[in-house]
């Protein structure tokens, strides 16, 4: 019988912080500047420069542990990973390998199998290094230091994860958390989360870990699982071939299934890590981690327990619109503005859902805004236009963020609301299908449908359905 | 005088701070890093029993900064610093991973 095998997972997550500047110096952390126009001294690694400590950062890490159930260090310091290379202009990075902000957490997921927990073995916080970009006319490298000193937490997991199911669940659910917590975006796409995924298989039963790999250059969750997949297969023809699998860093190829070992053993790792001198160490109270304990935003469960309390819709909406920190706050600031939860979570439910879908899109992805939804709502409720429209109109929200009020006064899409003009058009109509009107008499109800058809055809649209059924029937 | 460090850490070490060093340097090196060393386990000799390990000197902690920008557009000035460059980058050798 061929050998039955085990895969061993843990991850390493680092996440960029929503900090408005970066982890040791006053300069902006904002996407897309022109390269080098986020720097100064202390992120280009000047000599003679020094770093500060952003206190923002120290909570963030804070409040992620708390959230992820860890224990806070009391007592905790900097730490210099030393490497050369020109994406990292001091030739070390500042990191946290002794006494990390916290250790010590898990995370409850839930899967196809059931719950289970998967254990934070620490959360240190460092900086992000430059960027390296290749120039193909001089053959030469060009760096931009913009992302150099961004804030990072790195989230470092036990080998828990048993599958590539349990490994998305874990990450959605940590993703979730912060998100919540503000700390982050977590976009994978953007790189403001990253997975390196560590990876061993063993034969089921056996006692010690099999010798595992790191992947990295995972930014989607398919290509993680596709990753995972692709690498426990290579391990285990290794293994059967009788040949020995070899502890590496190895590049994921999303394009070719297929990861590359990164780096030889020539040049094996020894980052020689050591206090940094220049950051002093942090003390940490117990009244300021219960204050941060204490001003930790709603997480989802909480939410969810709100909802239920305040506003009467589905479960499936609840769960569905809680999912998401995106969905989450679209629907309570449209809710806010146009105070009705109902509508507001029909419309995520249903057309935003299908949107997203039809656009292979996340809800993260969502750029219209709560205050064009709650217009499009009220403009709906009032019976200024009829729900075909509001559709049609819904989809241009959700692509452009239209203003419907301005757009459908614009396109002249008001219903028309004038009973004598309405009842012109509905008198022509009839007069106009005599065969029609004979079979709604004959007790053809259906009939009645192609003349209210019609009538809207001839209003392109613009006329409240209700209305003409009633006048049809009246006049019938 | 200790013996710890030989060619082949000589050569390790080297090649970790990226340097290259002549025949001469490098027994130059041996000799001072060697006496650095004795000097280590000179203070090996005090007996640190209960005594917590320090990773700084001064009796100093949780100095911080608030998340405020100061820091503008100072690209030009940086770039001075700057061996070569182009479009606005650091111009370096070329970098394959
Ligand atoms: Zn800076």
């Amino acid at each position: 019988m061929a050998k039955q095998y085990e895969t061993v997972i843990g991850l390493e997550v680092h996440v960029e912080l929503a900090t408005k500047t970066k982890i040791f110096c006053g300069c902006s952390t904002e996407f897309g500047g022109a390269p080098n126009t986020h720097t100064c001294p202390v992120c280009t690694g000047m000599p003679g420069s020094l770093p500060v400590l952003n206190k923002q950062v120290l909570e963030y890490a804070m409040a992620v542990g708390l959230a992820t159930n860890c224990s806070i260090s009391r007592y905790s310091k900097f730490d210099r990973k030393n490497y050369f290379y020109p994406d990292n202009p001091q030739n070390y990075q500042i990191s946290q390998l002794y006494l990390p902000i916290c250790r010590d957490g898990y995370i409850e997921i839930e899967t196809l199998s059931g719950s289970k927990k998967v254990r934070i073995h620490e959360i240190h916080m460092e900086e992000d290094a430059g960027k390296l970009i290749h120039d193909e006319w001089e053959d030469c490298t060009l760096v931009d230091y913009n992302r150099s000193g961004v804030p990072l937490i790195e989230i470092v997991s036990e080998p828990d994860m048993r599958t590539a199911e349990e490994v998305t669940a874990y990450l959605e659910k940590l993703r979730l958390i912060i998100q919540y917590l503000g700390a982050s975006d977590c976009k994978l796409q953007e790189g403001s989360m990253r997975a390196d995924v560590n990876l061993s298989v063993r034969e089921i039963g056996a006692a010690e870990f099999g010798t595992r790999t790191e992947m990295k250059n995972l930014n989607s969750f398919k290509a993680i699982t596709r990753a995972i997949e692709g690498e426990r297969e290579r391990q285990i023809e290794l293994i059967e071939e009788g040949k020995t699998v070899t502890q590496e860093t190895r590049r994921w190829d999303d394009n070719k299934e297929y990861s590359y070992s990164m780096r030889s053993k020539e040049d094996a790792q020894d980052y020689r890590y050591f206090p940094d001198p220049d950051l002093v160490p942090i003390m940490i109270s117990e009244e300021w981690i219960e204050g941060i304990r204490q001003n930790q935003p709603e997480l989802r469960t909480e939410k969810m327990k709100r909802y239920r309390e305040e506003y009467d819709i589905p479960e499936y909406d609840i769960d569905i619109i809680t999912g998401t920190k995106k969905m989450a706050d679209l629907f309570e600031e449209t809710t806010k503005i146009c105070g009705l939860p109902k509508k507001v979570s029909n419309w995520l439910m249903v057309e935003t859902l299908r949107l997203l879908k039809e656009k292979d899109m996340d809800a993260d992805q969502i750029t219209f805004s709560s205050r064009n939804l709650a217009k499009l709502i009220e403009l709906t409720e009032k019976k200024v236009i009829n729900s075909s429209v509001a559709k049609e109109v819904f989809e241009l929200i959700f692509t452009e963020d239209i203003d419907p009020e301005q757009y459908i006064e614009e396109k002249g899409l008001k219903t028309v609301s004038d009973e004598g003009e309405l009842r012109k058009v509905v008198q022509e109509i009839v007069e106009g299908n005599p065969q029609s009107v004979e079979d709604y008499r004959n007790g053809k109800e259906k009939a009645i449908g192609f003349l209210i058809g019609q009538t809207m055809k001839a209003m392109k649209g613009k006329a409240n359905p209700e209305i003409i059924t009633s006048m049809l029937k009246e006049m019938l | 005088m200790s013996e710890l460090i030989n060619d082949e850490v000589i050569e390790y070490v080297g090649i970790l701070a990226k340097l290259e060093l002549s025949e001469e340097e490098k027994e130059q090196a041996k000799k001072d890093m060697n006496r650095m060393l004795d000097y280590i386990d000179k203070l090996n000799e005090l007996d640190v029993t209960g005594v917590e390990p320090m990773s700084h000197v001064f009796p100093v902690t949780n100095v911080f900064r608030e998340d405020i920008i100061t820091n503008a557009d100072s690209r030009d000035r940086i770039l001075a610093n700057a061996p070569a460059q182009k479009e606005g980058c650091f111009k370096v050798p070329r970098t394959v991973e």
